[in-house]
């Protein structure tokens, strides 16, 4: 039943079949959407993905437990730390191996700087997707990706590479904080603190974004549950599920934070969430920068030989609350040293799903506009 | 002036003029604008071509345009295809031609010169669709369809607005307008000047394809829409007549509403009116560069609910002026 | 850590057998068991669907989740590995489609009444299920020739 290359069949006069990918500026990477148009309102919508699939999880079953954290740092590029972070607790989990607390404090505090990293690049893109490579967007476009750059640079000191930072090892971290660099960390924080306002002003404080964005591609919650969205998007629309709060893991059982969520469930809540998860993280970076318990990174024996690391058998599930939801790792474990299968809940993979479901009824422009506030990275959705 | 040089070789050198100088002016505009809007984002825009500061930008782009593969798809409409981007510049400079450069130095002065350069700017908007149809490619033809649903209904209240000046004046001989601005600029008249000139900014908006309402090449969306098919020296003449567009409709912005070649003698009226139309540009780029972009069917529900009705107002109250006065 | 109640219930009504992550149960009371977590005891939100391949048989896991109670269910069924279908719920929770898709195309289990089944990660010609245990990784899948792929007109 595998059928053969889909057929785009235009059906009446007056219906046209627009094919919006793979290479499109604002389909957020290689996505193809086939929207059938009547006008300029959509009918139907049938994404098209696998573009980028890079056969990760058959990758997986050919490489030991200590080399794959790394791999998947390249999934959901955008945020490289919370797959590993994923990842690094299923296994950890399943051998039960300890991890020492200062390396799940320096762990939370990565991927918080990620979440305002991937924020940033979600709201610069938006600009562009709402605003257009020639207009208002790229201005704004311009003034996120300015206090990306800070970040990339500070992580860059930390650990030696601006995004795959190759942060998580299977029992701690690689890289450590000193007193310098956590002086930097806060003013970081406080200088991108500062530009947030302004960011506010641009975008969701205009009324012509407003207007773009307000009762657009709205998810009621039934349909939330449905299909199975996760992060922002389901926080916007009424569902309190954060897996930082739902199924603590490294520090988050000891830190206080709030859960944003909204209740219209339009592209303008999902907005307002992520933009209020930006200041909410960078006040959690400072907290964890002041409150850095003491102690190793590092307690397992030296690896000498990174493949022996035997796990033993059954499956195992973990999730980490990465910035487009639950991203969670299912290991599936015989024994031996390598993953017998390894299969990774991606959080884009199960949002993007809700496109055929919100995106009929709406106008070409609502297309862009629903896009961007899913935020999907195709390097998540197709592995 | 235009007794001056008669007969076919004096057109002939009188158009030569036009377009050397429009299309120089075109130019240093789109030099300007990456200037202009790369500080305000925080970058230095064109840099090395030309150091320091990039001032041979704008020629190079235009060799880089000009020795480009030229591709016809090969399913396109071939005699409009080809006729779209003529279409699309050369109303835009046409319109230069009656801009008044000082008293009586306009190229062409003749009794209805006002409606003859509105006629001229919605032409453009012709070689706009006729590019949208003849490339046969849906994303051209949605741009089409937006602009035969959207910016042909904005000409209505720039047309409207613009009337307001011609009614002050009592006469569509655009010296005569610029004269009649001696003693306050029109722009100033309480109201009536100010409601006119808002409106029209908004329809040169859209008009010159400029966010919020650059709905017809959404960027993002359709990915340059109309000339999505065109290349090298027909691309450079839609791009060309663009800016050449929106400078034409700021030169009358500027001569109708901010006293064209009117001010303090220690500068020549035609540099007078050459740094309003300047600072109109720049202010149209500052909107331009700052807001998001609107959906079609809320711009074409402003101008419907909105623009129509403030304009016909206006008018009317400009009519009960000029009867009053 | 599923809730025992639930695994109890399971295990009376469909004789399920629990392992680390939730129950097994077999092939054919998959849809009415996950049909009565959904409406009987609010098992609602669709966590993932995952394939995993063993010596005679594929298991296909679905993951379900109850918000209320914060608790997520793995139910696993066995499918034969010379007769590889199974019963497709997407219908009864809609973030299966995609999944069911996905175990189709990397492993080749067919789902009985699902909507739209096709590949959904490879294209559409591929031959062969990659994740499959028997897929030879160096099979290599010739460079397709430019004829096949002519440009149409319009875009």
């Amino acid at each position: 039943m595998s059928g053969g290359p889909i057929e785009v069949v235009e059906r009446d006069f007056g219906e046209l079949a627009l094919n919006m990918g793979p290479q499109h500026p604002s389909t957020h990477g290689v996505l193809r959407l086939i929207l059938h148009l009547s006008g300029e309102t959509v009918i139907k919508a049938i994404p098209v993905i696998g573009y980028l699939h890079r056969g990760v999880e058959k990758l997986s079953e050919h490489l030991a437990y200590d080399q794959l954290a790394p791999v998947y740092e390249r999934d959901d590029y955008l945020a490289p730390t919370a797959n590993s972070n994923a990842y690094v607790l299923a296994v950890e989990r399943l051998g039960a191996i300890a991890v020492p607390r200062r390396a799940q404090w320096l762990r939370a505090f990565v991927s918080e700087w990620q979440r305002v990293s991937s924020h940033l690049v979600w709201l610069g893109t938006l600009g562009l997707d709402l605003g257009g490579a020639l207009g208002g967007g790229t201005t704004l476009y311009m003034y996120c990706f300015r206090e990306r750059e800070k970040i990339l640079d500070f992580l860059e000191e930390l650990t030696g590479t601006r995004f795959h930072t190759n942060f998580n090892l299977v029992g701690g971290v690689r890289y450590d904080l000193d007193a310098a660099m956590v002086a930097k960390s806060n003013a970081l924080a406080a200088s991108v603190e500062a530009a947030l306002p302004e960011f506010w002003a641009m975008s969701g404080g205009n009324p012509i974004f407003q207007e773009r964005t307000r009762n657009v591609g709205v998810i009621s919650k039934d349909l939330a549950m449905g299909v199975g969205i996760t992060g922002p998007t389901l926080r916007a629309s009424g569902i309190n599920y954060d897996v930082r709060k739902a199924a603590p893991y490294d520090a988050y059982d000891e830190l206080p934070f709030e859960v944003v969520t909204r209740t219209a469930g339009d592209a303008e809540a999902r907005f307002q969430v992520r933009m209020e998860e930006i200041g909410v993280s960078l006040k959690l970076v400072r907290t964890i920068a002041n409150g850095l318990p003491t102690g190793p990174i590092f307690t397992r024996k030296p690896l000498k030989n990174p493949k022996a690391t035997k796990l033993p058998k059954g499956e195992v599930y973990a999730a980490v609350e990465s910035p487009r939801g639950e991203l969670g790792f299912h290991i599936v474990s015989d024994g031996s040293a390598r993953p017998y299968r390894l299969k990774i809940n991606a959080p884009s993979f199960k949002n993007l799903q809700i496109v055929p479901h919100i995106l009929p009824g709406g106008l070409v422009a609502d297309v862009v506009a629903i896009l961007g506030s899913l935020d999907p990275v195709l390097g998540d959705v197709d592995r | 002036m235009s007794a001056l040089f008669t007969g076919w070789i004096g057109a002939a050198v009188l158009s030569g003029i036009v377009i050397a100088g429009a299309m120089t002016c075109v130019a240093y505009m789109t030099w300007l604008e990456r200037k202009f809007v790369a500080r305000m984002q925080n970058r230095i825009g064109p840099y090395e071509v030309g150091y320091p500061h990039g001032w041979l930008q704008p020629m190079a782009d235009v060799a880089k345009l000009l020795i480009k593969e030229d591709i016809t798809p090969r399913a396109a409409d071939k005699i409009l295809f080809n006729l779209a981007p003529i279409l699309v510049v050369v109303p835009a400079l046409v319109g230069f031609a009656f801009l008044p450069l000082g008293r009586r130095l306009a190229i062409v002065d003749h009794p209805y010169s006002f409606l003859f350069f509105t006629a001229f700017a919605s032409l453009s908007l012709l070689g706009i669709f006729a590019a949208g149809w003849s490339s046969n490619n849906k994303y051209a033809l949605l741009s089409a369809l937006r602009m035969v649903a959207m910016a042909a209904s904005y000409e209505v209240p720039m047309i409207l607005s613009l009337l307001v000046p011609a009614l002050l004046t009592g006469s569509f001989r655009l010296t005569a307008v610029v004269e009649a601005q001696q003693g306050l600029w029109f722009i100033g008249y309480p109201v009536i000047g100010q409601v006119a000139f808002g409106i029209f900014l908004l329809c040169a908006l859209a008009e010159g394809n400029k966010s919020p309402l650059d709905i017809l090449e959404a960027e993002s969306e359709l990915v340059a829409a109309y000339n999505v098919e065109y290349s090298g020296i027909k691309f450079a003449l839609f791009y060309a007549g663009e800016y050449a567009h929106t400078l034409a409709i700021c030169g009358l912005g500027a001569t109708v509403f901010l006293g064209g070649y009117l001010g303090p003698a220690f500068l020549p009226g035609f540099v007078w009116l050459l740094l309003k139309c300047v600072a109109l540009f720049l202010f149209i780029l500052w909107i331009r560069w700052s807001l998001m972009r609107m959906r079609i069917d809320q711009a074409v529900r402003i101008m419907w609910m909105f623009l129509l009705p403030a304009s016909l107002v206006n008018l009317l109250l400009s009519a009960y002026w000029v009867v009053g006065r | 850590m599923p809730a025992p109640e639930i695994v109890a219930t399971l295990e009376t009504r469909f004789s399920a057998t629990p392992f680390a992550l939730g129950v097994e149960i077999p092939k054919d009371s998959l849809l009415t068991a996950l049909r009565t977590l959904r409406d009987a005891h609010g098992y609602r939100y669709y966590v993932l669907g995952t394939g995993t391949e063993g010596e005679t048989s594929f298991e296909v896991t679905h993951a379900v989740r109850n918000l209320e109670s914060n608790d997520t269910l793995f139910v696993k069924v066995s499918v034969p590995k010379d007769a590889p279908e199974v019963d497709s719920i997407a219908f009864v929770y809609a973030g299966a489609e995609w999944q069911e898709r996905e175990i189709w195309d990397l492993f080749g289990v067919t789902f009985k009444a699902h909507p739209d089944l096709r590949r959904i990660l490879m294209p559409d010609d591929y031959p062969g299920h990659p994740l499959r245990k028997s897929f030879a990784m160096d099979t290599p899948w010739g460079y397709r020739k430019a004829e096949a792929q002519a440009p149409e007109a319009g875009s």
